[in-house]
């Protein structure tokens, strides 16, 4: 099985000049393969700047990142990156969409678009293959994502805040379609949060990280049986648990707290096109 | 983008879209026949203010009857032909030298430094005063012509091009390199599409300031165009005939530039499917 991450002594500067800063300090942590590991931590604490590093967007400026033994230098499609807002293109239908990664493999148009429509009915999608991403609503949306980096076969499964910006019922959901889809394809998946209820639904182990910079103070292995359902959140363990992960991101009250980051870099950064 | 129109509340009660849209209709005529009585009563009694004099402008019914006299002469063809085909050349170098350089200049650093100041310079000129030089370096007067309606087209479509691919979610960029995508198609796959709204936009523009430029164009011209028509008819002292003449230009400028948005509409189909 593949899809073991390796991250060592990695510290990542983000910004220019006088604004730059260090997001990530001398950070290491081991990924097993198939594992579901959950970078919790507040706000602006490094762990979307960790996953753009692991997704090749973000070079660290000290140590080494790599996945199966090869080093990690630039984005790849057996690493997939689902963002907290979703990036489907605007002017491909659904199916499209989701077919993208393997009409970059060059596979042929009936077959490519034959796998998608598969994949978008595997997560509740299959009437709305021909519709534009404008048209469906933002759990769909999300779940389109998911399939379209699923087509690849990733062997690492990077996801930021994915339904962070959903509504409260349907994060419910979409974290149960998550768990049931993972259950089939058995990706390794690196999923940031700050809501610690996610993480402890959904994660074999916890990484609690710390903000600026950004470096791990605990981590937490998760014993909750799978498949997990939603009577877990009310069990005495996962109260356990919760409280020691509120007391772990309780934060001195120093003021404001700090930006959100990106996987792509700090949020002002400007972007220059690397082809 | 979805979300404002969610929010906003609809300020009246909506109309059913039959009766709004004679409701319009009957706004535009109304409006267009009041500006033509105006314009009468203005003409026939000759009105005289210091600042402006309608004592020589042709008042509507001379104007009508010297459009039937065109309309009934074989020469009407000719003008509206020769009209059109300049149009066409010069629009077509146009949306050619508009597109490809915004895209340069819009995707690479050093496309902007080389070839942003010398078309800054160009871009205020106006085409009148392009004429002179055109005769100096086209020895064919048809080219000439063409290069005037050319230097119109070419700066709102060079712009908008620019503004398009600047305006490219780097987040789609990722999302495409991470699921596969490298060099060129990026540009094709991602840049180009994500532009195309802007183009659109752009290339509407462009018509219409062809068809501006037209006049000054065939102010060279030794006996065809619409353009020149009006010009003539202004040496010849008919001025029935420039009033003529600017109708057809006007009428020809709106007919073409709706003609580019329904093409667009018609091309780019997702943007119409906003939910």
């Amino acid at each position: 099985m593949s899809g073991h991450i390796q991250v060592e002594r990695v510290g990542i500067h983000l910004g220019a000049g006088p604004t730059r800063f260090e997001a990530v300090h001398d950070l290491s942590l081991d990924i097993a393969p198939g594992e579901f590991v959950c970078l919790l931590g507040p706000s602006g604490c490094g762990k979307s700047t960790l996953l753009g590093a692991l997704a090749g967007h973000l070079a660290p400026s000290s140590g080494r990142i790599r996945v199966d033994g090869q080093p990690v230098d630039g984005p790849d499609p057996s690493r997939g990156l689902v963002f907290q807002h979703h990036t489907l293109f605007p002017w491909k239908r659904v199916v499209d969409n989701v077919a993208f990664g393997l009409q970059m493999k060059d596979v042929r148009a009936g077959e490519r678009r034959t796998r998608a429509r598969e994949l978008l009915a595997g997560v509740g999608l299959g009437e709305f293959t021909e519709r534009y991403p404008s048209q469906l609503s933002g759990g769909m949306q999300q779940r389109v994502e998911i399939a379209r980096v699923l087509i690849n076969r990733p062997a690492v499964l990077l996801m930021d805040e994915p339904f962070g910006a959903l509504d409260a019922l349907t994060r419910v959901k979409m974290q149960r379609l998550l768990l049931d889809v993972w259950s089939r394809v058995r990706t390794t998946v690196v999923f940031v949060t700050h809501d610690i209820d996610e993480a402890l639904f959904l994660a074999d182990r916890i990484v609690v990280m710390s903000a600026r910079p950004g470096r791990i103070v605990e981590q937490i292995a998760l014993p909750f049986a799978r498949p997990r359902d939603a009577t877990l959140v009310t069990t005495p363990e996962f109260a356990a648990l919760k409280r020691r992960c509120l007391a772990l991101l309780e934060e001195p009250d120093d003021g404001d707290p700090l930006p959100r980051l990106t996987p792509l870099g700090a949020p002002d950064a400007t972007w220059h096109f690397a082809v | 983008m979805t979300s404002a129109a969610v929010l906003a509340p609809p300020e009246v009660a909506p109309a059913p879209a039959g009766s709004r849209r004679a409701a319009q209709w009957f706004a535009g005529t109304l409006s267009l026949v009041a500006c033509v009585v105006l314009w009468h009563l203005l003409s026939t009694f000759h009105v005289r203010t210091p600042v402006i004099t309608f004592a020589n402008v042709p008042p509507p019914l001379e104007v009508a009857r010297a459009g039937l006299d065109l309309l009934g002469s074989p020469k009407l063809l000719q003008h509206l032909g020769w009209s059109l085909f300049r149009i066409a050349a010069g629009f077509a170098a146009a949306a050619v030298a508009g597109i490809g350089l915004g895209l340069l200049i819009g995707r690479f650093a050093w496309a902007q430094a080389v070839l942003a100041p010398p078309l800054e310079v160009l871009r205020p000129v106006p085409a009148v005063a392009w004429i002179p030089l055109a005769i100096l370096m086209f020895p064919s007067s048809e080219v000439s012509m063409i290069f005037v309606t050319f230097t119109g087209a070419v700066f709102p479509i060079l712009l908008n091009t620019i503004h398009g691919v600047e305006g490219a979610d780097p987040r789609l960029v990722a999302s495409a390199r991470s699921l596969g995508c490298r060099g060129g198609r990026v540009f094709t796959q991602v840049i180009l599409p994500a532009a195309a709204p802007s183009i659109a936009t752009g290339l509407s523009i462009g018509m219409g300031t062809c068809w501006f430029c037209l006049v000054s164009a065939e102010m060279i011209s030794g006996q065809f165009g619409i353009g020149y028509y009006t010009w003539e008819s202004y040496t010849l002292q008919n001025y029935a005939g420039i009033v003529v003449g600017m109708l057809w230009i006007g009428l020809f400028g709106m007919g073409s530039s709706a003609l580019i948005r329904r093409a667009a509409r018609w091309l780019m189909p997702w943007q119409e499917a906003r939910a």
